[in-house]
């Protein structure tokens, strides 16, 4: 009995000191308990890697000026022994980082939070100068495909502006237009676009943007068409509607003439980067990130980019262990491998859950009919798992394949997947389905879907998301609530079942 | 009716699965003690030392590459059982009722021949049919040539009888039964019958199978009201003290009756189910309690099975539905 009081009063002071620092997080902090009291924004890093050759370095690196569609609310430079400077120069806004001598792997970051705008024009006025259209030069066969697809679209078009939008669309028509599958061959559409446009003596150049997606790593640049239309610049999309305007979650970084990244004093350049959506509480954004003091020091806003946009996955794993206890404890619902249904789940929130459970489903499918030709080949049992962990990433790539031909986009969210699992599942559920039958397969099989879908909701509600998130401390509740199921012995929903019949007599 | 009210489960005394675990199991099953439950060898050996008899081990094998031997091993045997000896629910047992021209032919009928036999015992070694898929050990057998009672009850398997022990006092006893539908096996959600039997007497107390309650074996037709076990004492005896060898306070034990042997102990189990309540159309919870509260227990098997025989007794004949 003393124990158990030990026990439960422990569990009730995690809970309340779980909500304790959850109410001080709050109001200190002002991070609002609802994700929708919050401004989100999005924090981009950018990561200069290059190796110094020991001499003077000089790094020079374009940085966003008036991004369409996006306000710039906070910006910083951190690269120990660096000195940084922001200059505006006629090629617009740059970010330089100096060293007097430097050698071997150097790792340069640049931060800046950008909050999402309503006004999402491109147009910018042009520099002190008209821009001039450069000369083009090409060689032939090319020259005749550019000018006669040039032609094409200048007799169906009036003005700079339509004529980019016909060029667009034949362009897009990719192999469907001889003279542009050839000028394709050995460029970019929007390489080609801008070359097209200066032909045509409308000044155009690529501007860089970056495509603003959660919890992405190393990503680069894409490339956009800049293009002077009426007086001004303009940014066109070269997306199926062919318009102008920025695609929507588009950052557009660089817009000059000049490079993205210059290095003097270094080789292997390269700049990569990293994104994750914030949310912010307005409140919050004025205090800026002067913290520091108090909670905010154990604030996971603290922490690199690429590890926050991890541990934001991470964070909601306790909630999946949290289901499963739940549903098997006392809802007594049968999973096969106890788990599973977590990375299950976290694998849906990768792919969402409709193409994640067909591509699953498929999986798991193809991988039971190929082990039951396996069971005669009589393998010892590791052996026969190794091979289906090999089936199982070749029936992902085949599925990719197939899916891609098709038209549907299976391709990239199946490889999160976890393989291992999925090979154990395939022979768990191989070896229950000889050893029980297909019934029994169904009912744990199920099960484990069942799990995986309720925990997967559970991970995807916005208010659990935006909780684990910003308020860590919410753990030590879920960590007591897990603690508390490993105590209950009531009876199981499932049990009120099993036992119904105990009613009949008497 | 679909469900039954918690409240229901709870006025009957029916012991739910996380309550087994946590104060049954939980408090009174020592971790280290389980494998010498669940490894057969194990159970065999500490079985010698306490004189509980077993049904005769004749070989053991360890690797894959000994399976060589097997054909040399099974020289002279007439029929035989192949078990993983850490093998759970009777998964991966293969009986061999007798060898004709080199041909093996199993409990069901069907023939096997060495190679399969060879394949069988490698599946077992690599931990096929192992709790959590650990590497594993076959033991060879000998046959149990059932008491001539028990043969006439069933189809194809040997009926057994599963007795829950607590702290060594038998608390509750079921006597299962193989049908064509759980194709010769003895577990109850396999379509297996299961007679819940009077502690005090060995008879039949209720029956079920698929959770519903039976009065005849749908395939020998045997009224199961009129059974009742013979030389009940003995068995009983027996069960409790499986308690000593183990040392697992909460504990299933599950004999057979062989023919020339008497009662023998076929396996332990550290996780006994919970549908031996329903074959009993009774709750554990109540006796368990009662077993609970006892200041101390007699370290004599003989007056604990005596204790189980006059306390948990099955009231007197209540009119049936």
């Amino acid at each position: 009995m003393k124990q158990k009081t030990v026990f439960y009063s422990f569990m009730a002071l995690l809970i309340i000191v779980g909500l304790s620092l959850l109410w001080l997080r709050y109001e200190q902090l002002g991070i609002p308990l609802m994700p929708e009291k919050q401004v989100r924004v999005w924090l981009v890093e950018a990561r200069i890697d290059f190796n110094a050759t020991g001499d003077e370095t000089l790094v020079n690196l374009s940085l966003p000026e008036n991004p369409p569609g996006f306000q710039l609310l906070s910006e910083q430079a951190a690269s120990p022994g660096y000195g940084f400077s922001r200059i505006s120069s006629p090629e617009g806004r740059r970010g330089e980082w100096s060293k007097r001598e430097a050698e071997g792997l150097q790792n340069l970051y640049y931060k800046a939070q950008f909050a999402p705008t309503k006004e999402r024009d491109s147009r910018q006025p042009a520099a002190a100068e008209l821009p001039e259209p450069q000369q083009i030069l090409w060689e032939e066969p090319e020259a005749t495909a550019a000018s006669d697809l040039l032609s094409a679209a200048f007799q169906s078009s009036s003005t700079e502006a339509s004529l980019t939008r016909e060029l667009i669309k034949t362009i897009n028509k990719g192999e469907g237009d001889q003279n542009a599958s050839l000028l394709l061959d050995d460029m970019s559409p929007e390489q080609l676009l801008v070359r097209l446009l200066n032909q045509a003596d409308v000044p155009a150049r690529l501007a860089m943007g970056l495509e603003l997606e959660d919890a992405r790593r190393n990503q680069s640049l894409t490339p956009l068409v800049d293009v002077f239309v009426d007086g001004q610049w303009q940014i066109f999309d070269m997306g199926p509607e062919g318009g102008n305007g920025v695609p929507e979650d588009v950052l557009v970084w660089h817009r000059s003439d000049g490079p993205v990244l210059e290095v003097m004093g270094g080789v292997n350049s390269q700049v990569r980067f990293s994104m994750i959506r914030q949310t912010v509480p307005a409140l919050g954004l004025a205090q800026g990130q002067s913290g520091g003091r108090g909670l905010s020091r154990f604030s996971l806003y603290q922490l690199p980019i690429e590890e926050q946009g991890m541990l934001k996955l991470l964070l909601l794993l306790p909630i999946g262990a949290l289901v499963v206890a739940f549903m098997r404890i006392i809802v007594g619902i049968q999973t096969s491998g106890t788990f599973m249904p977590v990375l299950i789940a976290l694998a849906f929130i990768q792919t969402t859950l409709v193409p994640g459970l067909i591509a699953f489903l498929t999986i798991v499918g193809l991988g039971l009919v190929l082990r039951g030709y396996l069971s005669r080949l009589n393998l010892l049992l590791v052996a026969r798992i190794a091979t289906l962990i090999v089936l199982v990433v070749l029936l992902t790539a085949l599925l990719s394949v197939f899916g891609h031909e098709l038209g549907i986009d299976l391709g990239m969210t199946i490889t999160f997947f976890p393989m291992i699992i999925i090979a154990w599942t395939i022979e768990r559920m191989s070896i229950l389905w000889e050893e029980e039958g297909a019934w029994e397969v169904l009912i744990q099989g199920g099960g484990s879907l069942v799990v995986a879908i309720i925990a997967y909701a559970a991970m995807q509600l916005p208010l659990v998301t935006h909780l684990t998130f910003n308020f860590p401390e919410v753990h030590l509740i879920i960590l007591a609530l897990i603690l508390l199921t490993g105590q209950y012995t009531g009876y199981k929903v499932s049990e009120l079942y099993r036992f119904r019949v105990m009613a009949d007599d008497r | 009716m679909m469900l039954i009210r918690p409240s229901e489960l709870k006025r009957r005394g029916i012991l739910g699965m996380n309550r087994r675990n946590l104060d049954y199991i939980g408090r009174h099953n020592a971790r280290h003690l389980f494998p010498l439950v669940d490894n057969k060898i194990k159970t065999k050996r500490l079985a010698r030392e306490y004189g509980v008899p077993t049904p005769t081990l004749r070989h053991v094998i360890d690797t894959q590459h000994s399976i060589r031997d097997l054909g040399e091993q099974l020289r002279g045997l007439d029929g035989f059982a192949i078990k993983p000896a850490k093998g759970a629910g009777g998964k991966g047992i293969m009986v061999i009722r007798k060898v004709t021209d080199g041909l093996f032919v199993k409990g069901s009928g069907q023939t096997i021949d060495l190679e399969g036999l060879k394949r069988h015992c490698s599946n077992i070694l690599a931990g096929l049919h192992s709790l959590a898929g650990s590497p594993d050990s076959v033991i060879i057998e000998d046959l149990i040539d059932p008491d001539p009672y028990f043969r006439d009850l069933s189809v194809e398997g040997v009926p057994d009888i599963r007795v829950i022990i607590f702290r060594g006092i038998p608390v509750m006893a079921m006597l299962r039964l193989s049908t064509h539908a759980s194709d010769g096996k003895a577990n109850l959600h396999q379509g297996a019958i299961g007679v819940g039997l009077d502690l005090a007497t060995g008879h039949c107390v209720h029956a079920v199978q698929y959770s519903n309650r039976v009065l005849t074996h749908p395939d020998t037709g045997v009224t199961l009201d009129r059974i009742a076990i013979p030389d009940w004492e003995n068995l009983l005896t027996l069960a409790a003290s499986c308690h000593d060898l183990a040392g697992l306070g909460y504990l299933g034990a599950d004999l057979v009756v062989d023919q020339t042997r008497g009662p023998l102990l076929l396996e332990l189990n550290a996780r006994p189910g919970l549908a031996i309540q329903v074959a009993n159309g009774e709750g554990l919870l109540p006796r368990l309690q009662r077993v609970e509260n006892l200041e101390r227990v007699s370290p004599d098997a003989a007056e604990r099975a005596g204790f189980a025989m006059t306390h948990f007794a099955r009231q007197p004949a209540r009119p049936t539905a």
